[in-house]
């Protein structure tokens, strides 16, 4: 318990900051940052909205302790102002619409590469020397070594465009219905599979090499060899011996996987245009859309911090010595 | 061109009808490292009759838990078995593959670890660490598992509403005794206890051993002790072998090596503890530390730190030899004392 | 009593015993170096290897690989394999130069928190894992939006986006080192913490700032590459990443012009692969239980042995 509160107090400390980054960035734009927002974008806006993203932004002559406090009233409000390139639709209702996209392929690859490249890595550090063993590590490094977005062009190329097998941008069919019915799903999960191979063809091989290297040390620690001392089935020392344990590094390391895993997924769901978080960050900075550009950046972060703290009260379900030290 | 040193008598096994329980015949192993393989056991002979307890002493390093390892074949890379034999009741453990090996581990050898918090699996309870064993060999059903690991809990003398708890919540000597009970899960005709009770203090270490005394009357298991407290393992032990780099140099009855040691490496070790009981001796240890066993020194492996050598001993390894009815020494001066009674 | 298992044998033999240990023992750190080398050989001579302005408009667009241009052309009419080559070298100076960065700013903080301990490592280590958790690309693209981008400019944003996870490395490396004997001996004979840290601990720990090093200019050159990309670098620029923004941004994908697309893709996912073979190879030569279980496989083939969990049992003459 004790564990959970004190790692609570560091995302607490660490939304902070994120904020007043947040806060501080705009205004080491050169110049005067609402002219440079007026500038690009000036002919969509009448006065009234121009007012109402300085106030969202926080942008004022008032002295810099008042402005702060003005952002953060809005922040906590939830008012994010509004959106230019979805004008007039309000930055929070635009990240809302992102963020279901977002979470919905990020947890489905997620899923599935840490998975498949945990059960690769063990399998071959298992059997050590063996084909799992020999094949994988170097040919999962080479895929991985491919940026994402290139690896997203390419199966976006191959199977969207030459083969057609899969749609090749979007989340789902415009034509359909929305809403909890067969037609919809299933389109949603057919323009899925793009993007969700190209993530965990990406991730898999972190796992997969990660695992394999600390089952290689688990392995010859002595409760295995008394586990192996004790005649248990193969499959039990591999799995509640050796796996368990050794998935415990690749828990806590998790936190910083996420932030890889998202930064992959901003490139891929833009090549997909598919409308997460990251395709509408992209977009916001193109448009030089600031309020949403801004809003984007604290919801990513507060979604980041949030997955986080889910992981390390997953990892005290996994370690009981966490539990009760 | 094989010049093996003849293969002793072992004390215990005079022949006969009643063979005993474990034999162990010219073991050889090898760790392979990247300066070339290091000769970890070389050529080690001993056997243990049923119900007897032999001790195996020496330095750390010395082989001994090697040897104890070997005989579940549970030495992890890059040991490697290059010869001899190991029987457990007339079964080679050396020809067995993987499958056989699984159902002969635990059941008829059984081992306490060295380190009782690290042979613990950390992330499961001490109960189902008792449970799997009862369930992998003996196809009990987990409430038939649980109900007998509460008996055994209660054998070492534990409340079985520990049965729940993780290792890290108890203390060195309860986790010493779940390994025990583990241990003693399955009926074990041999129970190898390797440095079963280093870790913990002197009072808890004289509990636990005099608790396995009690266990083994009852159960009437024999005993692999593993220890480099040479005055512990005379207490405890019906014969003894005093280990050094890799090689027996003295083997005997344990109170035969405690009044009358002949190997120069046995009577250091003797005077580096304190005997529980008996006489109280000057404490003077072995100066020197355990050669390189990649290069290992010509002759008697002994002689660089041995002050009563002479060149006999830097040139020709002596061989194990019968110097008096069971006692056993590789040692010159000892050739030189039988040959002088004959 | 003769013995069935003893029977003469030849003496075991270990795989290049005597090689290990130096980096050109493993076969794949070494192809990791031929392929880092080449690109960096590329950079140098480019001008040697492709002569003439990769800017420049040379011909029909989308023209397919010929005798005249060896890789095509892209759809703004430039030679691909001239920007190919020229486009190593600002990729390569972000890599190598962010990646310069990270490691200075990761062994500093690193080893000063991990050394001193107490409220510095508080504050060092709540730093580190702030970095950790703040999303980094998201952060670099909002970087680059506000900030007018440039080399440097990139350099700079990356190098604070990524060194956190050196730093943890050593920090944890350095609290362990601390701990052997030499170091407190030296803590106790009154030492200057400055000198203890450089004399004492830095050379213990260079194979783990090589390795971290390596993936720093990974990191570097995949996260240029991205943002240039998502067209948030100088796209006038010549590198690997503006490449692939121009090809995309004239379509070359989708009218079936791949040798627009190919050749920067390749060449960035080949120095990731050089650069991952090095540090995958170096573990292998460098952990000792991989050695272990090598030597292990290695006798068991050569006693034409199935591979087995238990403890082999490979009988030879002693």
């Amino acid at each position: 318990m004790r564990y959970i509160l004190r790692r609570l107090g560091f995302y607490l400390a660490a939304l902070a900051v994120a904020i007043t980054i947040n806060f501080f960035l705009p205004r080491l734009l050169p110049g005067d940052p609402a002219a440079v927002i007026l500038g690009t974008s000036a002919a969509k806006l009448t006065p009234e909205n121009l007012r109402a993203v300085r106030e969202a932004l926080g942008l004022s002559d008032a002295p810099l302790i008042q402005q702060y406090g003005l952002y953060l009233a809005h922040l906590f409000r939830g008012d994010f102002g509004i959106s230019y390139t979805y004008f007039p639709t309000p930055v929070t209702k635009v990240i809302a619409n992102g963020f279901v996209w977002t979470l919905l392929l990020g947890s489905v690859s997620l899923v599935l590469s840490f998975a498949l490249g945990n059960l690769i890595g063990i399998y071959g550090s298992w059997r050590r020397g063996g084909l799992v063993d020999t094949v994988f590590p170097p040919l999962l490094i080479f895929i991985g070594s491919f940026p994402a977005f290139f690896l997203a062009l390419g199966l976006l190329y191959a199977f969207g465009v030459k083969l057609d097998w899969l749609p090749i941008s979007h989340a789902y069919n415009n034509r359909l219905p929305q809403g909890f019915n067969l037609p919809f799903l299933l389109s949603v999960l057919e323009h899925m599979v793009l993007p969700a191979t190209t993530s965990v063809l990406l991730g898999i091989g972190g796992w997969a090499l990660g695992m394999r290297n600390v089952m290689v040390s688990v392995l010859a620690d002595d409760y295995v060899t008394m586990a192996e001392a004790k005649g248990l089935k193969q499959i039990r020392i591999m799995f509640v011996y050796a796996a368990r344990n050794a998935l415990l590094p690749g828990v806590t390391g998790f936190g910083i996987a996420l932030g890889a895993i998202l930064s992959g997924q901003v490139l891929i769901e833009t090549v997909f245009s598919y409308p997460g978080l990251g395709f509408l960050l992209i977009n916001s900075v193109n448009g030089r859309d600031y309020p949403l550009m801004q809003g984007l950046f604290m919801m990513i972060t507060i979604g980041i911090l949030a997955a986080n703290f889910l992981v390390d009260i997953l990892y005290t379900w996994l370690d009981p010595r966490v539990r009760t030290g | 061109m094989n010049t093996k040193p003849p293969v002793p008598e072992a004390p215990g096994s005079a022949g006969g009808p009643a063979a005993p329980l474990l034999e162990v015949r010219n073991l050889y192993v090898e760790y392979l490292t990247p300066r070339g393989p290091a000769q970890a056991v070389h050529n080690v002979s001993f056997s243990i009759g049923r119900g007897q307890v032999f001790g195996l002493a020496g330095e750390s390093g010395c082989g001994k838990s090697t040897i104890a390892h070997s005989i579940l074949r549970v030495l992890r890379p890059p040991a490697v078995i290059t010869g001899g034999q190991i029987r457990v009741d007339g079964a080679d453990v050396l020809k067995m593959q993987d499958a056989e090996l699984e159902d002969f581990r635990w059941r008829k050898v059984a081992m306490v670890f060295q380190s009782a918090m690290n042979s613990l699996n950390p992330v499961i309870t001490v109960g189902e660490q008792i449970d799997d064993v009862l369930i992998r060999h003996n196809r009990l059903s987990p409430a038939q598992a649980r109900e007998r690991s509460a008996e055994l809990l209660k054998i070492v003398g534990i409340e079985s509403a520990r049965l729940k708890s993780f290792p890290h919540q108890m203390s060195g000597g309860m986790r010493q005794r779940v390994v025990i009970a583990i241990a003693l899960a399955l009926n074990p005709a041999l129970l190898i206890m390797d440095e079963p009770t280093t870790a913990l203090d002197v009072v808890v270490q004289k509990d636990i051993l005099r608790q396995i005394q009690q266990l083994k009357a009852a159960l009437g298991f024999s005993i692999l002790f593993i220890t480099h407290d040479v005055s512990l393992m005379v207490e405890f032990s019906d014969n003894m072998a005093v280990m050094y780099a890799g090689e027996v140099v003295e083997m005997a009855p344990a109170r035969e090596i405690f009044s009358n040691p002949i190997h120069p490496y046995t009577r250091g070790l003797l005077s580096s503890f304190p005997s529980l009981q008996g006489r109280r001796r000057k404490l003077t240890g072995i100066p020197g530390s355990p050669p390189d066993l990649v290069n290992p020194p010509s002759g008697c492996k002994f002689h660089p730190r041995c002050t009563r050598c002479t060149r006999l001993e830097t040139e020709a390894a002596p061989q194990l030899t019968e110097v008096t009815a069971g006692h056993w020494v590789a040692y010159h001066d000892g050739l030189r004392l039988t040959e002088a009674a004959a | 009593m003769s013995n069935s298992d003893s029977r003469p044998r030849p003496a075991l033999k270990l795989p290049g015993a005597n090689a290990l240990g130096t980096l050109l023992g493993s076969p794949k750190a070494q192809l990791g170096f031929v392929i880092v080398l080449v690109f960096i050989l590329a950079a140098v001579f480019a001008a040697a290897l492709a002569p003439g302005d990769p800017k420049k408009y040379v011909g029909k667009p989308n023209q397919p690989p010929s005798a005249q241009f060896l890789l095509g052309t892209n759809p703004q009419g430039k030679d691909v394999f001239r920007q190919l080559v020229w486009g190593s070298r600002l990729s390569l100076l972000i890599g190598f130069g962010s990646a310069v960065l990270m490691t200075l700013i990761a062994v500093v903080v690193g080893m000063v928190a991990g050394f001193y301990r107490g409220v510095v490592d508080d504050v060092l280590n709540f730093v580190m894992n702030l970095f950790l958790v703040i999303p980094g690309l998201p952060l670099l693209v909002l970087l680059s939006a506000y900030l007018k981008p440039g080399t440097v400019t990139i350099i700079f944003a990356l190098a604070i986006t990524g060194w956190a996870f050196n730093g943890r490395i050593i920090r944890a490396q350095t609290m362990s080192l601390r701990e052997k004997d030499f170091v407190a001996a030296a803590v106790v004979s009154g030492e200057p913490g400055l000198s203890i840290i450089f004399v004492h601990i830095l050379p213990n720990m260079v194979n783990i700032i090589v390795g971290g090093f390596i993936g720093a200019v990974t990191y570097g050159i995949m996260a240029s590459t991205g943002l240039a990309f998502l067209g948030l670098a100088n796209t006038a620029d010549v590198t690997w990443g503006t490449n692939l923004f121009w090809a995309q941004n004239g379509g070359a994908l989708m009218i079936g012009a791949w040798w627009a697309f190919l050749p920067s893709g390749l060449a960035v996912a080949l120095v990731a692969f050089g650069l991952a073979l090095i540090n995958y190879g170096m573990d292998e030569i460098t952990n000792p239980r991989l050695i272990a279980e090598r030597n292990i496989q290695s006798v068991l083939r050569q006693a034409r042995l199935p591979r087995m969990r238990a403890t082999p049992v490979v009988p030879h003459e002693h």
